[in-house]
């Protein structure tokens, strides 16, 4: 069956776009339910559909679990009233929570899910688009996203959300500089002598055969990891939002489906960064430290693919889970602590990092 | 197909110019300019130059703009009024004018455009490795010369800014 590459690619696209979305919408109710799991309550029990839910004992169990609450939450944004205050500046206020969701979804493209290796022994990657400068394309992509937080502030045209952009604006440009340099020693170490310089994400990831990057970088992985949370915006990194001090930040003038959007865009957000960590530093689909899928026998065909697609898959929801624990856990910081923080630690230990690592490898090549 | 993107995004880069040239506000001139950044990137990857696509997007769209938005709130800088435009800026114009026409018609009467290459010439910037060793081999004092012009803006800034004690 020969199908059009162009609409096989559209396919792919709506089907990784839709498991993406149906990750974030679950990602809101695991956050609900590990809140208040954190907070000795019980979280949304109550929700449940007429026919699954009537089940003995599963539905019963379904419905405590919150499995169906999704469903509520999301028509509640579709049908509440959506209110434009009479003071915003119309265009740019509708159009930054879609400048919100729309890097998100993007960065996807280049994301790996998992490889699938055939019978001649050729590795290809499932990825929607395998380009050589992944790394740096999701880098570039994910900074559009502040301008989503950025044009809100400014088009709501009332004091909270202006200082939310701001802050987002100055907090975004700190941390991406310590987190572009953190990941370096990893590309100076994928891209030994010999090698065709890459910045693959699936290639970065097939280097951790043996030791995962988080274990012999481990520094590398805590800067990135801190940056993460900055970037997308996460507890104790919510500057933009902050809702002891700027009421709700950056969306308080924002209402239905647009707050929907924008709560949609920062999971997005997490959802990638937990796949990009994961890439980076925690092995990819490679189920443990020097062991990887082939030698446990799983390596052809498609269970193959699906195992390496579920293991990547499960250490994803487990940096989903890190982020909610985190943002549960810790309070946030006050903002002159998070400039200090991104400026006279993170970067500078980040360039440290490097130089020590530069001079490692560089001994490392050379002598052994 | 290819033809019809580089109009697409051409048209688009123009727009985009002439929308940051005469917009009074200036938060709509710098979203033009974006947009403008990334109509420029996407005529790179036209040209098959990945590397210097995304780092447009990554430095000019993703950095240097969201500092210029930072800014623009920061002053909270008023939409301007008209400004009765001097002599001097009339003069400039005009000169400048004359020499991009003079430009476009020299380029688009020489030889070498009306000739199409035989194959696509392979741009440096194509290939990472090919991009890196001549960036630190050909163009290494070129490269040079530009890192240690940052250097001296970087410190021109600290020195204007920076509050000097006299006494």
């Amino acid at each position: 069956m020969d199908v059009n590459p162009v609409i096989l690619k559209f396919v792919y696209a709506a089907i990784v776009v839709s498991v993406i979305m149906g990750l974030c919408s679950y990602a809101v109710l695991a956050e609900r339910k590990i809140s208040s799991w954190i907070q000795g309550r019980v979280g949304p029990n109550r929700t449940s559909l007429p026919l699954i839910g009537g089940i003995p004992i599963i539905g019963r169990f379904l419905t405590r679990l919150g499995i169906f609450q999704p469903i509520p939450d999301g028509l509640k944004f579709l049908f509440k009233e959506d209110v434009v205050p009479a003071h915003v500046n119309k265009f740019y206020f509708i159009m930054a929570p879609v400048i919100a969701l729309v890097p998100a979804l993007t960065t996807v493209v280049v994301v790996p899910f998992g490889r699938f290796v055939t019978e001649a022994g050729e590795v290809i990657p499932l990825v929607l688009a395998n380009v050589n400068v992944g790394l740096l394309f999701l880098f570039a992509i994910s900074s559009l996203g502040v301008y989503g937080v950025v044009l809100a502030g400014w088009s709501s045209n009332s004091k909270y959300p202006f200082l939310g952009g701001i802050r987002a604006s100055a907090q975004m440009i700190s941390y991406e500089l310590a987190m572009g340099v953190s990941v370096l020693p990893i590309l100076i170490w994928v891209n030994a002598p010999g090698r065709e310089g890459t910045l693959n994400l699936f290639d970065i990831a097939q280097a951790q055969n043996g030791f995962w990057f988080a274990m012999w970088m481990p520094v590398s992985a805590i800067i990135f990891l801190v940056c993460l949370f900055a970037e997308t915006n996460r507890l104790p990194f919510d500057m933009a939002e902050s809702e002891t001090e700027l009421v709700s930040g950056f969306h308080t003038e924002y209402s239905s489906f647009k707050f929907g959007l924008f709560f949609v865009g920062e999971y997005a957000h997490m959802v990638v960064g937990s796949c990009v960590f994961t890439l980076l530093f925690l092995g990819g689909w490679n189920p443990m430290p020097f062991v990887t899928l082939e030698a446990l026998g799983f390596g052809e065909g498609i269970l193959g693919a699906v195992l390496s697609v579920g293991i990547f898959l499960g250490k994803m929801c487990g940096m989903m889970f890190f982020f909610m624990w985190i943002r549960w856990t810790l309070p946030r910081f006050r903002y002159d602590q998070v400039m200090k923080l991104g400026w006279k630690i993170l970067l500078p230990l980040s360039i440290a990092n490097l130089v020590v690592y530069t001079i490692f490898i560089f001994y490392l090549d050379t002598k052994l | 197909m290819t033809d019809i993107f580089f109009y697409i995004f051409a048209t688009a880069a123009l727009a985009g110019a002439l929308g940051v040239v005469f917009s009074r506000n200036t938060v709509n001139g710098a979203m033009c300019l974006i947009g403008t950044f990334l109509s420029m990137a996407s005529l790179f990857v036209l040209l098959e130059a990945y590397f210097l696509a995304v780092i447009q997007v990554l430095v000019y769209a993703g950095a240097v703009m969201v500092l210029f938005l930072f800014i623009i709130m920061l002053l909270d800088v008023k939409e301007s009024a008209a400004k009765k435009t001097s002599i001097y800026t009339w003069a400039a114009s005009l000169i400048g004018f004359g020499i991009l026409v003079t430009g476009v018609v020299a380029i688009s009467a020489s030889e070498s455009i009306k000739n199409k290459a035989p194959t696509m010439p392979e741009a440096s910037g194509t290939s990472l490795k090919a991009f890196g060793y001549e960036l630190f081999t050909t163009y290494l004092l070129p490269m040079q010369v530009t890192g240690f012009l940052l250097l001296i803006a970087m410190i021109g800034v600290i020195v204007l800014s920076k509050k000097v004690n006299t006494e």
